[in-house]
């Protein structure tokens, strides 16, 4: 992932991109997108639509329904309302293709622990089709500019939270995803571990022109990275805007942190459920 | 080659669970622990007491292959665990998220099922040697029953895949995993024929797909052994039930992660 070959991003094989290829389309498009659990509206009708190329940050409290939205445009939960086209692919009609021009890192650590680096790394570029040659090349390629290639040997569970994180960037992005979705990539990271994970978000999308689209409690994280943020309280969109736009809007002096409490104020914390709280809890710990 | 492509696929799916095991074979050897118990003790003492009428074949090679088709189906109908811990952490989300169809993820998980099977064969095969069981070791038969382990391993392992995306949780898994394994292993011709069984408990074993391993199995594994209902009616069987269980498996999987 060293940049030297920028436009190397066609799905293995297949070279499907032709429909999503038509330049200013969004990557990422919600129209009325909705998730009811019972009588719970987590996602509540959001329309989105984000340009390729941006980094995007979807901001919100506990339960605001941040990775309800991520689970649907991951095609792992079915929307019970509204429609929303990833890459230029229907996620209801077309998930089966969704699925190839995407990457996603889940909030929990989806690396396998009892696996070695290298070893999650070439599962990953299996379940993705990639031809042989095509695996060894990225791989070291990966290894390379996630700086973990000497350690690719050793398992996993004995990595550290930042390498851990930073391979399960790297494994997403092998296949070269259009867009790649990061669920709270830097929960429970020291801040130091963090920095690095940043500048290798930027170089992603420096090198691949990759859109991401990420979640985040942390607003120095979403002032530093993205482009553009959405704030989600109790399932809907309240404010949407280039962070310095939002800060502005509030006064000369406001930070990020201000924008966030205006807009989710009063719901704060009404809806983090127990099984939120033990999940990332238990994702904090592992990555200690 | 579309299809060349899901084999590397499905194939990965297994790699994964396959090169774990090589890292740890800790749960390998104490899994053999239970057949060879088996084998050694309670096929020891009941060869001696005559009690149960095996035709042809001498007790202990009657249960030989009662016991790989039965320490296969205790480590396949609790594969479930697995996948449940893996959604837990977090693992699992990263293989329904990628392009791999939702019955090569389940196949996979079979395949890597049936590698464990094998392990046990291997330690089976060599226990009934050492204690002077006549076993059949000809390629074609050997090769046959490499197929048999891993289609009974597939059926059950599927089947326990199907229960988890039920259940959902470790704890509930486990008190119906304990359940189930029992009743599986004794309404079937593991251990005594069917001839033995009262009608009801026989009905019962004719529906349980272990049944139909175990009668393949006999005939391949034994010299002297042969099957009651047919290799043609054991596979047909087995094939059926695996078909059956992986339509429902492949609708259900994604379902596990919400």
């Amino acid at each position: 992932m060293s940049g030297s070959e920028p436009d190397a991003r066609g799905t293995p094989e297949r070279g499907p991109r032709t429909t999503s290829e038509q330049p200013r389309a969004p990557a990422i498009e919600t129209a009325g997108l909705t998730r009811r659990f019972g009588t719970l509206i987590a996602v509540d009708a959001l329309d989105l639509a984000i340009p390729a190329g941006a980094i995007f940050g979807l901001l919100g409290t506990n339960g605001a329904g941040k990775t309800t939205v991520i689970k649907m445009l991951t095609t792992l939960l079915a929307p019970t309302g509204g429609s929303a086209r990833v890459a230029g692919f229907d996620i209801t009609r077309d998930a089966a293709e969704v699925r190839w021009h995407i990457g996603y890192v889940s909030q929990m650590l989806s690396a396998d622990g009892e696996l070695t680096g290298y070893e999650n790394l070439l599962i990953s570029a299996k379940l993705y089709g990639l031809t042989r040659s095509e695996r060894r090349e990225r791989i070291d390629e990966a290894l390379r500019f996630m700086d973990i290639a000497a350690a690719a040997d050793r398992l996993v569970s004995r990595y550290s939270g930042g390498m851990i994180r930073r391979l399960e960037i790297a494994q997403s992005m092998l296949h070269r995803p259009q867009v790649l979705f990061l669920d709270e990539p830097t929960v429970g990271l020291d801040p130091l571990a963090r920095r690095v994970v940043w500048e290798r978000i930027r170089l992603l999308r420096q090198n691949y022109g990759t859109t991401i689209l990420m979640t985040t409690h942390d607003m120095e994280e979403a002032d530093q990275l993205c482009d553009a943020v959405a704030l989600m309280t109790l399932g809907r969109l309240v404010a949407l805007g280039a962070p310095a736009d939002l800060k502005l809007a509030l006064g000369p002096e406001a930070t990020l942190d201000d924008v966030f409490i205006h807009y989710t104020g009063g719901a704060a914390a009404e809806r983090g459920t127990f099984q939120d709280a033990a999940r990332a809890r238990r994702t904090a710990h592992r990555l200690e | 080659m579309p299809i060349l492509r899901l084999l590397t696929q499905t194939l990965a799916v297994a790699e994964a669970d396959i090169r774990k095991l090589r890292h740890d074979p800790l749960e390998l050897l104490t899994r053999m622990v239970q057949p060879l118990l088996w084998l050694l003790i309670f096929g020891e003492v009941f060869a001696r007491s005559h009690a149960i009428p095996t035709g042809a074949v001498d007790y202990l090679e009657f249960i030989t292959p009662g016991i790989l088709a039965q320490s296969t189906l205790f480590i396949a109908i609790f594969y479930g665990v697995s996948v449940i811990w893996e959604r837990d952490l977090g693992v699992l989300h990263k293989y329904l998220v990628s392009p791999v169809p939702r019955a090569g993820l389940v196949l996979g998980r079979a395949v890597s099922s049936g590698v464990r099977g094998l392990s046990q064969g291997v330690v089976i095969y060599l226990l009934a040697l050492a204690l002077g069981v006549r076993m059949r070791v000809s390629i074609d038969a050997l090769a046959l029953v490499v197929v048999t382990v891993m289609l009974g391993s597939a059926i059950f392992a599927t089947f326990s895949l199907i229960v988890a995306c039920l259940v959902k949780t470790r704890e509930r898994f486990m008190g119906i995993g304990q359940v189930l394994t029992m009743p599986l292993f004794f309404a079937s011709n593991a251990i005594y024929p069917l001839s033995m069984m009262p009608p009801w408990l026989r009905a019962i074993a004719g529906a349980n797909p272990l049944t139909y391993q175990v009668d393949a199995l006999r005939a391949l594994m034994i010299q002297g052994g042969g099957s009651a209902f047919g290799l043609g009616v054991d596979y047909g069987v087995q094939v059926a039930v695996l078909a059956l269980l992986t339509l429902i498996a492949t609708k259900l999987y994604p379902t596990i992660v919400n």
